[in-house]
């Protein structure tokens, strides 16, 4: 089995990163699970629905985490978001040559609350952090749960996000747009217009993620190596800021209006847009390259 | 949730390794996290399970488990969110399988 989105996230860590190369900060036998599930009678993890720990990567050492999305779909309780925010300073110190963040997660945990909320600030605040110190932070996004809320800006934080076709990447998921704005603004149940929407394809072409590969451990791991060995650290300056502004200032006038995704995949110069949905992932990448915004 | 505890004795079969999980906790799975741990020779297993009220089924689960494995010095606990027997019987027997000290 090589499915990166069929694999939970030690599986992912076991066979993305060198073979038995992951050793874990608070594994499950240190049994720190959330403080608020229990009060509220619903069952924990021993991780917490995170795994985080140092790794390496083709013999480079790394820092990584993996959220699984099998427990609350990857949401982010306290303790979760406090094992993240731990692994990233702890990267700082130690100064690895990447920090790799398997990411699947629906955003904070609601039944956590405040606690939750205030955890994924912190992570998005330990991700600058590292990148300031001029480690590069790679993501990749490629689990059934995509990568959403408070993760999804996690991830756009970083300095490079892999995604796969399968892997979806935005703020509010379909099902909250659909309840907050209605079935006539966004059709949850229409999973070609979800993935339209945000899946890997429509990210890429909209230069929101840096890499598109294919649905399998070996590309994640071929692309997350070579990110790691190519990244210049990024540094974080308000020009660099101002200009990425500047461009999703531009797109959003450019493409606010648009109602459906295939009509701006259309107004880039894909000549037939019906078909990129089909296409494998490498004849994709070859087709629209020239074309997606943020190329290069 | 039903907290559960079940301690079998008799058993011939340490472990290797000091500590592995299987398994996920999400709808009809669980997780087993399975360590050595010095018992005087017993298994011991705690189970935490959304579902109430199944307390016979999981001691037949958990007899025909040890009578399958013979662990001792083994501490086993479960994270469960629903999952049928045969499930459960997976899950244990994946988490021995990961770690049980080859003879």
């Amino acid at each position: 089995m090589n499915s990166y989105l069929e694999a939970t996230a030690r599986e992912r860590l076991a066979r993305v990163f060198d073979p038995g190369s992951f050793q874990e900060f608070l594994p499950p036998s240190a049994r720190v699970v959330s403080p608020h599930l229990g009060q509220l009678n619903a069952p924990v993890a021993f991780d917490d629905g995170v795994a985080v720990g140092r790794a390496r990567l083709d013999g480079r050492p790394v820092f990584v985490a993996a959220q699984e999305g099998g427990f609350m779909g990857g949401a982010v309780g306290e303790v979760h978001g406090a094992k993240l925010v731990g692994m990233l300073r702890r990267a700082i110190a130690d100064a690895p040559d990447a920090v790799v963040l398997l990411l699947e997660s629906g955003g904070v945990r609601l039944h956590e609350a405040n606690a939750g909320l205030i955890a994924v600030s912190e992570v998005m605040r330990a991700v600058l952090d590292v990148r300031a110190a001029g480690i590069p932070v790679i993501a990749l996004i490629g689990g059934a749960n995509g990568c959403f809320g408070g993760m999804g800006i996690v991830a756009r934080c970083t300095n490079a996000i892999v995604i796969s076709e399968e892997g979806r990447l935005a703020m509010s998921g379909p099902e909250v747009i659909e309840t907050a704005s209605g079935v006539e603004e966004f059709d949850a149940r229409d999973r070609a217009l979800v993935w339209r929407t945000t899946g890997g394809k429509h990210r890429y072409l909209l230069g929101d993620c840096q890499v598109l590969v294919a649905d399998s451990v070996a590309a994640f791991r071929a692309a997350a190596l070579a990110q790691v060995a190519g990244a210049t650290a990024v540094a974080l300056t308000l020009s660099a800021l101002e200009r990425e502004q500047a461009q999703l200032t531009a797109r959003l006038e450019r493409f606010g209006h648009v109602r459906e995704p295939m009509e701006l995949w259309r107004a880039l110069g894909v000549a037939a847009p019906e078909a990129l949905p089909l296409l494998e992932a490498d004849a994709f990448v070859a087709q629209v390259d020239a074309l997606r915004l943020g190329g290069h | 949730m039903e907290h559960l505890t079940y301690i079998f004795q008799g058993g011939t079969r340490r472990l290797a390794r000091p500590a592995d999980v299987v398994g996920v906790v999400g709808s009809g799975n669980l997780e087993v996290l399975i360590e050595a741990a010095p018992l005087d020779g017993a298994c011991s297993i705690d189970i935490a399970t959304a579902a109430v009220g199944f307390g016979a089924i999981w001691e037949a689960v958990m007899t025909d488990f040890h009578a399958r494995w013979q662990l001792m010095d083994v501490r086993i606990a479960i994270n469960d969110m629903g999952a049928t027997p045969a499930v459960v019987s997976l899950r244990l027997d994946q988490a021995v399988e990961t770690i049980l000290e080859t003879p």
